[in-house]
């Protein structure tokens, strides 16, 4: 018995770009385990999808960037390939009646009508809040000292072991914010982070430890990151713009 | 009413590995009210606990089950907890975090009811980690009028005996209607205003029927070392405690809302257990013997629990569970039929276990129609036909050979074979003979299928005797032996040079077999081997990592100092007919003197492969054979053919 080539696999007709949340305690989710929730969400929600071709078809799901294990995000992003072409809002709906509450769809949009460049490419930085215990003139004064220096080396374990690498670089704009309780009414500080994604990746938790490392400022008891947004950069560099926005209309 | 621990677990979860497992909020998971009954009743609250971590946990199908039954009562309220890994406990023991549920981070301490599911003996030690990490005492005779009721279930609450100090009582058989009859008595109790206390509701439980108090039972012992007798010791307790009989299991169509975990689990599937109980009458089987008698779910439950599973789950991978799938009347048409229907789908379905007489090609094709091909399992479990004759598995070497020979030709490339070490009377020569089996089927394979990338695994266990099976008697092979039999079985494979690289060896040394035994086998004495095990460090006892046999042996000695007995007592001592066993006061519905004969038949079919004493039949299809079950429990058999076929889904 010769052993017979697997099924060619039609090319996906739609594709779709999904921006989640990952809120409250599913900010504990690691990235393989959202992939896992959210492809039986794709099954629960009788997604069309497009499969890869091979002994073992996978749907066609690309992620892009996921946000460390711990912090929240407002904008995850991924795209997926389909089978058929459906409207983008109902997608967005049945997706988010079949994942569990806390990892949230917050928008759909076809790549046919998104600007151009792959989603990777689009997603050049990210703004950070870095919410800690710390009082907001400590903070202010370690962030001065950081932004004095023109590299700041930190320390990570990564998978490859032990790395160091410049954290300052990455960093457009840091700014610690006036109020001084958070959300939730507890004392502390709020930092207004914009990293740019480079390699290997800066994380704001990065920065915190290089602050540290140049300034007096202590170790908070409490830090929450969460990623609000991710795009392309504004031609200043200053900003984020929506990488799910339409194609500008040319001309 | 009880507050959330979560705030204070949050800040921490970030420095334990894997935290997803901490914070619940699973698909199809419940959270309600503390106060969850209609106005002017009393809510009966149980935590369930499996415990292991969550990651075993949480696909067991027990606790599924019973958190859903009770949860659909709008009076009562159930909750999950599990083993914590050493990380978390560290935490919670600095941050004084007690044991909380996933559901709604409450703690453990404030439930009416601490219901522990034990699969295994090995989730001893935990069980006392999460009392002391839940502030309850860790003794039952301790506890206070505010501490929960801790009460064990599964197939290891049939010998309680070796847990009797930890717990205040134990289900014996069928959880999802024994856990209702307990809440109503917990809520009839609460209603009158606790009167008497927990001894008084303790000895409520008691006049069940199928809850056992082993507060309310005296145990002494002969001069001999072994039991004397097991008295109740106040007036209405009943003499024997009977195991609980779900009938009808089509009316009990459960897991509907099956829990789908965000973390990775041991399981990542839907199962549906498509007939529960078996009288294949293997006398090594625990489960075969207490799970008695036979009840299929027809064709038609299964079929609409399977869809359901599927669309509530987003699992796409089905399990039809039992503990013999193949022997279900209408699993031909089963498997055409769930075939027909996700045809051109990604759902794969799979049969866990399959007897080799009762496997057949058009089965297993229907199985992997849509083309995925995962290995087929067999468990001849006894390596020579002797041994076979021994257990009561009659598989000859010939079936299996035709049997592997046709799912080879058909496509298969790997074949797994379970077997056991230890069994009674087994010589090296029973063992060595695994190796001439697993050779035999190579060349097989290789023959019928032209190739030579077929494969063949062994994966052998240690035999250890459970309570109320025919080796209840039996003693257990010393751990040096099983690791000297299982070493000269690998070198006869290995030196075979055509055969080494096709066949692949997995086995476990002897000695977790043998705490096993002793914690399977034991009596109220070996209580405090688990209590000095666990004081001594013992956690996670199933994970190879994790146990450590010289803490145990440790324990045992101190444990059972100045009681004449010892481990080796417990385990690789035989026992004789007039013993009194620990767990004879807890009626499975076996006749014990059907056991001992089938036993003294196990004896003679070894010492006489081709002499009378005979095989015992399936009473599903020869006549009965008076294991007792039936007529004591007042249940029957209850099986197909329905003679009814699955339709078409209908497109949406």
């Amino acid at each position: 018995m010769s052993r017979a080539q697997p099924e060619q696999q039609a090319p996906p007709v739609q594709r779709l770009r999904v921006r989640y949340a990952k809120r409250g305690r599913m900010r504990f989710t690691s990235h393989r385990d959202f992939s896992r929730a959210f492809e039986r969400a794709l099954v629960r929600a009788r997604v069309p999808m497009a499969y890869s071709s091979g002994f073992n078809p996978h749907p066609r799901i690309s992620y892009a960037g996921a946000s460390p294990t711990g912090s929240a995000s407002e904008a995850e992003y991924l795209e997926i390939g389909l089978a058929q072409v459906l409207d983008p809002a109902d997608v967005a709906r049945t997706l988010a009646g079949s994942l569990p509450p806390g990892l949230d769809v917050v928008e759909v949009a076809d790549v046919a009508t998104a600007r151009t460049g792959g989603l990777t490419e689009l997603l050049q930085a990210s703004r950070w809040r870095v919410e800690t215990d710390l009082p907001v003139t400590t903070a202010r004064a370690g962030v001065t000292d950081f932004l004095a220096l023109e590299s700041v080396p930190v320390e990570r374990m990564t998978k490859k072991g032990l790395r160091t690498f410049d954290c300052r670089t990455a960093v457009l704009h840091l700014e610690v914010e006036d109020a001084e309780v958070d959300a939730a009414g507890r004392p502390g500080s709020t930092l207004d982070l914009l990293l740019r994604h480079t390699v290997p990746s800066v994380r704001p938790d990065d920065v915190l430890t290089g602050i540290r490392s140049c300034s007096s400022l202590p170790l908070p008891d409490r830090v929450l990151l969460t990623r609000l947004a991710q795009g392309p950069l504004t031609p200043a560099e200053d900003g984020l713009e929506d990488p799910l926005s339409a194609a500008p209309a040319p001309g | 009413m009880t507050a959330s621990l979560f705030p204070r677990l949050e800040p921490r979860l970030s420095s334990v590995s894997k935290p997803i497992q901490y914070v619940g909020g699973e698909l199809n998971s419940t959270v309600k009210d503390w106060d969850c009954a209609p106005e002017g009743e009393e809510t009966v609250r149980w935590s369930l606990m499996y415990p292991d971590a969550y990651e075993v946990g949480l696909p067991n199908q027990g606790v599924q089950i019973l958190y859903e039954v009770l949860n659909e009562r709008d009076w009562i309220l159930a909750e999950r907890t599990y083993a914590v890994w050493p990380d978390m406990e560290a935490v919670m023991r600095e941050e004084q975090i007690p044991q909380f549920t996933v559901d709604g981070h409450r703690a453990v301490r404030d439930f009416d009811v601490l219901g522990i599911s034990f699969a295994t003996e090995l989730g001893y030690t935990n069980m006392l980690n999460a009392l002391d990490l839940a502030g309850i005492a860790l003794h039952a005779v301790d506890r206070g009028e505010d501490e929960p009721i801790v009460l064990g279930g599964g197939h290891a609450a049939f010998n309680p005996e070796p847990v009797a100090d930890f717990i205040d009582a134990a289900v014996l058989g069928d959880g999802e209607q024994a856990v209702l009859l307990i809440s109503d008595v917990i809520r009839e109790w609460k209603g009158e205003g606790r009167p008497g206390g927990r001894e008084e509701l303790l000895r409520r439980l008691a006049m069940l029927g199928s809850v056992y108090v082993p507060r309310f039972y005296d145990v002494t012992y002969g001069e001999d070392g072994a039991i004397e007798a097991v008295v109740p010791n106040r007036p209405g307790i009943p003499y024997r405690v009977t195991k609980h009989t779900l009938m009808d299991l089509d009316a009990w169509p459960y897991p509907a809302k099956p829990l789908v975990p965000l973390a990775e689990t041991v399981h990542e599937r839907f199962s549906v257990e498509i007939f529960r109980g078996c009288t294949r009458g293997c006398r090594f089987c625990q489960a075969g013997m207490i799970t008695r008698p036979v009840r299929e779910r027809s064709i038609s439950t299964i079929g609409a629990m399977v869809e359901n599973g599927i669309r509530a789950s987003g699992f796409e991978e089905v399990g039809l569970l039992s503990l013999s799938s193949a022997d279900h009347t209408e699993i031909g048409e089963m498997a055409t039929d769930l075939a027909d229907r996700y045809e051109g789908t990604n759902v794969s379905l799979s049969l866990p276990s399959t007897r080799v007489d009762a496997f057949n090609i058009t089965l297993a094709n229907e199985f992997s129609r849509n083309g995925r091909r995962s290995g087929l399992t067999f468990a001849p479990e006894g390596g020579s036909e002797r041994m076979r004759k021994v257990i009561n598995k009659m598989v000859s070497v010939d079936d299996l050979i035709d049997t592997v020979a046709t799912a080879y030709s058909h496509g298969w490339r790997q074949v797994k074979l379970y077997f056991m070490c230890g069994l009674p009377t087994e010589t090296d020569e029973d063992v060595l003979e695994i190796a001439e089996l697993a050779k035999r089927v190579i060349a097989t394979g290789r023959e019928v299928s032209g190739r030579n990338d077929i494969r063949c695994t062994v994966s052998i266990g240690g035999f250890v005797p459970k309570p109320h099976t025919p080796f209840q008697w039996a003693q257990q092979l010393d751990h040096e032996t099983t690791d000297e039999r299982l070493r000269k079985l690998r070198e006869d494979v290995r030196a075979d040079k055509k055969y080494a690289r096709a066949i692949g060896f997995r086995y476990h040394d002897g000695r977790p077999g043998i705490v096993e035994g002793l914690l399977s086998r034991g009596d109220r004495r070996v209580g405090k081997v688990i209590e000095e095990s666990w004081r001594a460090g013992g956690r996670f006892d199933g994970w190879s990592e994790h146990f450590s046999y010289d803490r145990w042996a440790a324990a045992a000695e101190v444990g059972l100092a100045g009681t004449g007995v010892d481990l080796d007592w417990y385990t690789t001592r035989g026992r004789e007919q007039d013993e009194v066993l620990p767990w004879d006061h807890l009626d499975s519905g076996l006749d014990k003197d059907w056991l001992w004969s089938d036993w003294e038949d196990a004896l003679a079919a070894g010492e006489d492969p081709d002499g009378p004493a005979g095989e015992v039949e399936d009473c599903r299809w020869t006549p009965c054979y008076d294991c007792g079950v039936c007529p004591e429990m007042g249940t029957d058999i209850q099986i197909g053919p329905t003679g009814q076929r699955l339709l078409p889904l209908a497109v949406v």
